[in-house]
């Protein structure tokens, strides 16, 4: 039988990206030169949370971006899965802008690397800052993040999974037994 | 959902959803071509040939801008300037490509079923680029996608494909792709230009441009092939234009919101007069911007990842 255990329930979890929301303004003083840039998909839906809560706090609209890193990476030469490609749309410049990349799952940092090669791609940020809902550990990458919702020591043979309303119905966090 | 074929050979032996799946991948290609930096890694290391027979400058470029974009190295033989001229065949001449183990091959040639020929022959992926009369996929794929973005589907459509339809390998492929997505494919052109039994691919036929244009929302016009035209299949140019030429009067009878499209290159005032060319009707600027986005998705799809 398959263990399922929840981390993280609605409210937890809200009061988390409320947390990073004042986190993110606080480090970088206040909202200007600010952006978002979610990573497909659990991300794409926490930037915006993000986005609302930033705009409740300071008054001030923040823009947010979604980035597909499918183009960027490191496995599609030694897989032969080759995974939907979804649109990336970062409709404004990063040239100068402190971006703000939210993704929901922080493990191996390779995502992150490709997002920040991606992100390089559209230009020259003032500085890149990671934001994710959940560290669950196992890097393979010097890679770290600088707002965390929590922190989740985990087994690699376990699944961290984030399920959001947008996209699932419901807010939560599970750790269950690994599928694979 | 993914492409499991070695080859893209023709719209025939597409299925439904791999259709959907190309079109669904080449629009997030899209944004690609939009960035200051046009080019992403995802087929870094990878080697496209794009073997030419015959001339064509659109459809070279486009496979040549799409491997680029997506980190290929592309090299371009066209048969004029190959061991062709010294008498080398098709055969050989792939054998020697293979030997440098590229990892796809994008082929035109005039004569129908070299590129299928080519399938057989070498283990790399083979994209047919235009065989004879016989098919030319990656125009019908960027066909659909114009279609597709510009109407928001393709079934239950009107299409109406005008011109010289025996000798286009563009009708075929359209035709093949347009009735499996559901749409209801109408040829036109004279008797001539209209290979027999072709109802039997699920389209009906017309003789006056004006019945084949009433009410459809898609009008494709055919390019004359000028090259053909020693074979004497009809009178004159000023003929066949004074029947057959879309124009601003006749374009009143399709529908209000009707999209004109071409493959190019147009032979401006003979099948379509340049006002309607260059008018609000014509997406053909359009299908050549997706045409790159098409190309960069059937190449990812082909060959990024494991071979």
């Amino acid at each position: 039988m398959k263990q399922k255990k929840i981390v993280m329930d609605a409210e937890a979890l809200d009061r988390s990206l409320t947390r990073i929301a004042y986190e993110i303004l606080e480090r970088n003083k206040g909202s200007k030169e600010l952006c978002l840039v979610g990573i497909r998909t659990g991300g794409v839906f926490l930037a915006e949370r993000l986005r609302k809560k930033i705009s409740r706090i300071e008054g001030a609209d923040v823009p947010v971006g979604i980035l597909d890193i499918t183009l960027y990476r490191d496995d599609l030469r030694i897989t032969n899965r080759k995974p939907k490609l979804g649109r990336t749309d970062i409709p404004f410049s990063l040239d100068n802008k402190k971006v703000i990349l939210v993704d929901d799952v922080l493990f191996t940092g390779r995502t992150i690397r490709a997002a920040m090669d991606a992100l390089i791609d559209f230009g020259r940020p003032k500085l890149i800052q990671l934001a994710v809902l959940v560290d669950r550990g196992h890097r393979e990458l010097p890679i770290r993040a600088d707002f965390v919702g929590k922190n989740l020591p985990s087994s690699a043979w376990e699944d961290i999974v984030v399920n959001l309303t947008e996209k699932d119905g419901i807010d939560e966090v599970l750790i269950q037994d690994s599928n694979r | 959902m993914k492409l499991t074929k070695k080859d893209i050979l023709g719209i025939k032996d597409i299925s439904v959803e791999e259709i959907k799946l190309i079109l669904d991948t080449a629009e997030s290609f899209i944004e690609v071509s939009t960035r200051e930096i046009k080019k992403v890694p995802t087929l870094r290391g990878k080697t496209i040939i794009n073997l030419f027979f015959e001339a064509s400058t659109r459809t070279r470029t486009s496979f040549e801008i799409a491997g680029k974009r997506l980190s290929a190295d592309t090299i371009n033989i066209s048969a004029s300037t190959s061991s062709v001229v010294k008498g080398e065949t098709l055969i050989d001449t792939a054998r020697n490509i293979e030997a440098m183990n590229p990892d796809a091959i994008v082929i035109r040639h005039s004569a129908a079923g070299a590129p299928h020929l080519l399938a057989r022959m070498v283990k790399q992926s083979i994209i047919n680029a235009g065989d004879g009369a016989h098919e030319h996929p990656t125009q019908a794929l960027l066909d659909m996608m114009t279609i597709r973005e510009k109407k928001g589907r393709i079934a239950g459509l009107a299409v109406a494909i005008v011109g010289d339809i025996a000798h286009s390998r563009v009708a075929r492929s359209n035709i093949y792709g347009l009735t499996k997505m559901g749409a209801r494919v109408i040829v036109a052109g004279p008797a001539m230009m209209i290979p027999r039994d072709i109802e039997r691919m699920g389209v009906s036929v017309y003789h006056k441009l004006e019945d084949a244009i009433k009410d459809v929302d898609i009008i494709m016009m055919l390019r004359i092939q000028m090259e053909r035209q020693q074979q004497k299949i009809f009178p004159s140019l000023r003929e066949y234009s004074n029947y057959f030429c879309l124009n601003r009067n006749n374009i009143t009878l399709a529908k209000d919101d009707v999209l004109v499209m071409h493959p190019g290159p147009i032979n401006r005032g003979i099948e379509i007069s340049p006002d309607i060319a260059d008018g609000p009707y014509s997406v053909i600027l359009d299908q050549v911007t997706n045409g790159v986005a098409v190309r960069m998705a059937l190449l990812y799809l082909l060959i990024g990842g494991k071979s």
